[in-house]
C-alpha cells in the first residue's frame, strides 16, 4: 500500500524562500498533513506548519496544494497519482511568517470592525425565543471554521494588498450578513458592509464558496442577499427622498 | 540577558478555550486588566472540537429535569468520587451560563416552541444537552471569542484602544510560572512565554494566573486530542507548588475512528448514540445489553424492544445501554474486540444508517457525515462506522477550592476546565465538559479578580527570569542529542501500551521505569534550525511537561488498587467502597513527585438525601452510610 511520494514544499520566511524537494513515505488512508508531519519528524524538524485538530474542525492548516487552497488535514493522498509531485505552498493573500505559516491577523483586525450582536435591550437571558427555520440562515454562516481560505482566494485581495484597507474579505462580510439575519439582532450593518467593509468590491464570482471546506454558500446565501438589501436601502427612491428630507435616517 | 518584552496585567489566563475565555470575560467585567495567552490562534482552541452539546438542566424538552437530577447523574457518572460541592455548583449554574451564551449571540438548535433544544446523552436521565448539530464546541468558542471582541469594542469607545483592558496573545506559549520569594507567603508573580512566530520571550508580571490549559491526551498514541494537549497546566501547577488529584482517571471515549490509521482516534460524537445509533459486534449482536453493571441495572433497558421504544416514549421505558456512561461503553468495546468479535479494523460497528433516514442523519450529525465521507470513504447514511476507544479526557487535574477555583498550595494560581480536578470524579459524563468550562471559568475569573484586590502587584526577579530563559534555550545548545519527535512518539506508544484503558501492576511498574529512561533522553534533546516558528523547538519545550504528567498518571494508577470509572485494573477488577473514601494527591518534592491519600469531603445530608439509600449502599461503606443516616435524622 505504501509508496514514496515526491513533495515540493515552500521553505523560507518573510524575506525569501524556495521550493525544497522531499521524498517521503505515504501509507494508505493518509492526508497531506500526515505526510508533512512525517517530513517534519524525519527530515526537517523545524518545518513550520500551523495545525490543531487534524479533523477539519479548527481551520488552522490552510495551505495551497498544487495551487489549490485547501485544508491539509482534509486533502487525501489518494486524490493524487503516486508519481505526481505534490507542491505545497503557504496561502498567498497573507504575509509569510515561516514556511507554510502565514500572518492572518488581517482577518481578526477586520472582524473587530463589525459591531457585535445587539439584542433588544429588555430581553433577558433565558427569554429568547426563536424558530429553528429562522436561526438556520445564520447557523449556516456560523459553521465557518475561520480557515480564511475564502479571503485568501478572493481576487479583490489575493494579489492586491492595496485593497486590504477598504475590503474586509468574504469571511468578515459573511459575519455582517450573519448578524443581519439573526432573528433577534437590532442593529443595521448594511451601510457598514457597503461603505466600510467593501461589499461593493465583491463581484460575485463565487471563488470563495468554491474553496470553503464547510461548503457554506458564502456568495449565494450571505453576500448576494446582503447586496440586495443594500441596494433596497440605497436605491429605493422613497427611502432616498426620506433620507434627504430627514424623515427617516439613512441607516435605519 | 536579551532584551525582552514585558507586560503587567492583573490577571493572566493561560489558554484560550472555553474556560480561559469565560474566565477572561469575567475578570474584565470585574474591572481587571487581563491577558489571555494561547498556544494557537484565537478561536482554534480544543473546545472547537467538542461536538455533542452543553449539559444544563433547563428542562426545555422534558420539564422533569432540574439541577438535582443533573447533580445526581453527575455523581453517578463519576462513581461518587466527585467533589460534591463542585458537582452541585455545576448543576445549579449551568443553565444560566447557557442562556448567557445566547444573549452573546450563540444560535442553538431550537425546540418547536422556540426554546433551546436539548438532546439525550450517555448517563443523563433527561434530554439535557444544548447543541448546534454536532458542532457545539465551535459555536461556544466562536460566541466567547465574539463576546471578547464586543468587550474590546466597548473599551475602544471609552479609551481609544481595543486592548485597554483585555488582550489576546495568540500563538504565545507559556513555559514557566514564577512565584515570589516570600517563603511561606510565596505567591504567583507572573509567567514566562515565547511568541511562537518569532521565538522571542515575553514576561508577564501579574498577581493572579488562571490555568485553562485543557488536558493531557497527547501522552497517548490513540487520542482525540490535538497537539496542544501536552498537560502544560498540570505540570506547571505541580512545579509551582500546587497539587494534582485523581490523575489515574482518564476517559477513553468509546467511539473514536479506527480506520484509516492516520485518523485513528478522531472523535465520533456520542450524539450518534443519543440520536439512535447502536453498537454491534461482528456477529451482529447489540452487545451492550451484556454489559450493564450492577449499579446501573435499574436504569437501563434489558431488551432491544424496550430500548427502541425509549426514543419515542422515554417516560414509560428504560434507556438503551448504548447510553451507559463512557467508561462502561469503552470497556465493553475493548472486551468485544479482545474476544475476537471486533470489526475488520479492530473496532466494533456503530450504525445509525438503519435507524434514521438519510436526511435526518445529515441534519443532526452533519460533521460526522462529512468526517467519514472525507476521511474514510464511508457514507454513514448507508453503512455502519467502525469505532473503538480513544484517549479523550483527563478527569484528574489541579486540586482547587470548589467555590473559587483557587489552587491548593499555590497562592494566586487558579484552574478551570479540564485542567481542574474534582468535578467529574472518576468519569465525566458527555456534555458536562462544556458546562464545566463555563461555570468554573466564570468562577475562576471572578475570584481571581477578588484575589488581585488583596495583594500588591508582584515582580519577577532577574535571576528567576534568566534561569527560565536558559532552560528554554537549552535544546539549541545540546550538541548530539536526540530529536524530540522520536521521543514523543515513543512516549505515546509506551503510555498506550502500559498505562492504557486496562492496567495491571507489572505493566505500570514497567512504565515508571521507562519514564526514568525518558528523563535521561529528554535532558539531552536537540533541535535544529532557529527560533522563528520552529515546531521542533516548541515540542522540545512541551515534552518535559508531558513526561511529568505521564509520571503522575502512572504513579496514581499504580497506587489505586481498585477499578472505578476511568481507571480499570485487571488485577483489581472490582470497585471498592474503601477506596471511594480517598483521592490520590500528587505533589512535587524537589525533583520527585510524592503521592498520598486524602479523604474525600463528605456529602452534605441535603445532597445525600437526593439518592435512595439502596443506591448509596452500592458505593459507600457501612460506616459512611450510618454517619450519613445520623446527619439526616
Amino acid at each position: 500500500m505504501g509508496y514514496s511520494a515526491n513533495f515540493r514544499i515552500w521553505r523560507g520566511d518573510a524575506g525569501e524562500g524556495e521550493l525544497v524537494n522531499y521524498t517521503v513515505a505515504v501509507n494508505e488512508g493518509e492526508v497531506v498533513l500526515d505526510v508533512l508531519h512525517r517530513v517534519q519528524a524525519e527530515q526537517a524538524n523545524d518545518l513550520a506548519i500551523r495545525w490543531n485538530c487534524k479533523a477539519g474542525k479548527c481551520g488552522s492548516c490552510s495551505a495551497e496544494v498544487n495551487g489549490k487552497p485547501r485544508l491539509m488535514c482534509m486533502t487525501r493522498m489518494n486524490t493524487f497519482e503516486e508519481e505526481e509531485t505534490i507542491t505545497v505552498t503557504p496561502i498567498r493573500a497573507f504575509p509569510v511568517i515561516r514556511d507554510l505559516v502565514t500572518d492572518v491577523s488581517f482577518n481578526y483586525e477586520k472582524a473587530r470592525e463589525v459591531p457585535s450582536f445587539t439584542p433588544p435591550e429588555n430581553l433577558k437571558p433565558g427569554e429568547y425565543r426563536m424558530e429553528q427555520i429562522d436561526v438556520e440562515r445564520s447557523q449556516e454562516f456560523r459553521k465557518c471554521i475561520e480557515c480564511f481560505l475564502c479571503t485568501n482566494t478572493c481576487h479583490v485581495v489575493r494579489d492586491h494588498d492595496e485593497n486590504k484597507p477598504v475590503f474586509a474579505g468574504p469571511r468578515v462580510l459573511m459575519r455582517a450578513a450573519e448578524l443581519d439575519m439573526h432573528p433577534l439582532d437590532t442593529l443595521d450593518r448594511k451601510q457598514l458592509a457597503q461603505e466600510d467593509l467593501g461589499l461593493g468590491y465583491c463581484n460575485i464570482t463565487k471563488c470563495c464558496s468554491e474553496v470553503c471546506p464547510e461548503h457554506i454558500k458564502i456568495t449565494d446565501n450571505a453576500l448576494i442577499p446582503m447586496k440586495e438589501r443594500v441596494a433596497d436601502q440605497k436605491y429605493d427612491p422613497l427611502r432616498w427622498l426620506g433620507s434627504k428630507i430627514r424623515v427617516r435616517s439613512h441607516d435605519e | 540577558m536579551e532584551q525582552i518584552e514585558r507586560y503587567k496585567f492583573d490577571v493572566v489566563v493561560i489558554g484560550a478555550g472555553g474556560a480561559g475565555l469565560r474566565a477572561a470575560i469575567e475578570a474584565r467585567e470585574k474591572g481587571k486588566t487581563v491577558a489571555v495567552l494561547s498556544k494557537s490562534l484565537f478561536g482554534k482552541a480544543h473546545t472547537v472540537m467538542a461536538e455533542g452539546g452543553i449539559a444544563a438542566s433547563m428542562g426545555n424538552v422534558n420539564d422533569k429535569d432540574n439541577w438535582m437530577v443533573h447533580f445526581g447523574d453527575t455523581m453517578r457518572g463519576g462513581k461518587f468520587l466527585n467533589q460534591f460541592r463542585m458537582a452541585e455548583l455545576h448543576a445549579k449554574e449551568a443553565p444560566d451560563r447557557v442562556w448567557e451564551l445566547e444573549s452573546w449571540g450563540a444560535l442553538f438548535d431550537r425546540t418547536k416552541d422556540g426554546k433551546i433544544s436539548q438532546r439525550n446523552f450517555g448517563g443523563h436521565e433527561y434530554p439535557r444537552l444544548a447543541h448546534v448539530g454536532d458542532r457545539t464546541g465551535l459555536e461556544m468558542i466562536r460566541t466567547l471569542q465574539q463576546r471578547i471582541v464586543a468587550l474590546q469594542q466597548i473599551d475602544k469607545k471609552a479609551s481609544g484602544s481595543y486592548e485597554e483592558s483585555l488582550r489576546i496573545f495568540a500563538e504565545c506559549s507559556v513555559t514557566k510560572i514564577f512565584m515570589t520569594d516570600e517563603g511561606e507567603n510565596s505567591r504567583v508573580a507572573g509567567v514566562l512565554a515565547y511568541w511562537r512566530p518569532s521565538g522571542k520571550f515575553v514576561l508577564f508580571e501579574s498577581s493572579a494566573v488562571i490555568l485553562a490549559t485543557g488536558g493531557i491526551g497527547k501522552s497517548y498514541k490513540v487520542t482525540s486530542n490535538s497537539w496542544e494537549y501536552t498537560g502544560d497546566g498540570h505540570a506547571m501547577a505541580l512545579e509551582c507548588g500546587g497539587n494534582l488529584m485523581n490523575m489515574e482517571f482518564l476517559q477513553f471515549h468509546p467511539t473514536g475512528m479506527v480506520w484509516p490509521l492516520s485518523v485513528k482516534g478522531i472523535l465520533v460524537t456520542e450524539s450518534v448514540r443519543g440520536d439512535g445509533g447502536v453498537l454491534t459486534n461482528s456477529e451482529g449482536r447489540r452487545f451492550m445489553f451484556d454489559y450493564i453493571p450492577e449499579v446501573f441495572k435499574s436504569k437501563y433497558a434489558t431488551t432491544e424492544e424496550e430500548a427502541d421504544r425509549w426514543y419515542t416514549d422515554p417516560d414509560n421505558n428504560l434507556r438503551p445501554p448504548e447510553l451507559l456512561p463512557r467508561d462502561e461503553v469503552a470497556r465493553a468495546i475493548n472486551t468485544e474486540v479482545k474476544a475476537g468479535r471486533g470489526s475488520p479494523h479492530g473496532g466494533v460497528f456503530l450504525d445509525v444508517s438503519k435507524r434514521l433516514p438519510a436526511d435526518v442523519i445529515k441534519a443532526k450529525l452533519p460533521s460526522m457525515w462529512h468526517q467519514f465521507k472525507e476521511l474514510a470513504d464511508v457514507d454513514i447514511t448507508l453503512e455502519p462506522m467502525e469505532v473503538g476507544p480513544t484517549c479523550h479526557y483527563v478527569m484528574g487535574g489541579v486540586e482547587v477550592d470548589a467555590d473559587t477555583q483557587a489552587a491548593i498550595g499555590a497562592r494566586g494560581l487558579f484552574a478551570a476546565g479540564e485542567v481542574g480536578g474534582g468535578l467529574h470524579g472518576s468519569n465525566r459524563l458527555g456534555g458536562n465538559s462544556l458546562s464545566d468550562l463555563l461555570v468554573f471559568g466564570r468562577r475562576a475569573g471572578m475570584y481571581s479578580a477578588d484575589f488581585v484586590d488583596t495583594v500588591e502587584a508582584p515582580t519577577v526577579s532577574d535571576a528567576d527570569l534568566q534561569e527560565a530563559i536558559d532552560w528554554a534555550l537549552a535544546p539549541f545548545t545540546n550538541e548530539d542529542g536526540e530529536s524530540p519527535y522520536g521521543i514523543q512518539a515513543d512516549l505515546q506508544d509506551m503510555m498506550n501500551a502500559l498505562v492504557g484503558i486496562i492496567r495491571t501492576e507489572s505493566e505500570i511498574v514497567e512504565a515508571l521505569a521507562k519514564i526514568e529512561e525518558f528523563k535521561v533522553r529528554m535532558a539531552n534533546m536537540k533541535v535544529m534550525g532557529g527560533r522563528g516558528y520552529n515546531p521542533g523547538w516548541h515540542l522540545a519545550l512541551d515534552l518535559p511537561k508531558q513526561l511529568l504528567v505521564s509520571q503522575c498518571v502512572a504513579l496514581s494508577a499504580l497506587t489505586r488498587q481498585e477499578s472505578r470509572g476511568g481507571h480499570t485494573r485487571e488485577d483489581f477488577p472490582g470497585m471498592d467502597p474503601e477506596w471511594r473514601k480517598f483521592n490520590l494527591i500528587l505533589r512535587a518534592e524537589g525533583q520527585n513527585v510524592e503521592i498520598f491519600k486524602q479523604s474525600l469531603p463528605m456529602m452534605t445530608p441535603e445532597l445525600a438525601a437526593l439518592f435512595d439509600e439502596g443506591e448509596l449502599s452500592k458505593y459507600m461503606t457501612e460506616e459512611e452510610l450510618s454517619s450519613l443516616a445520623q446527619g439526616t435524622s
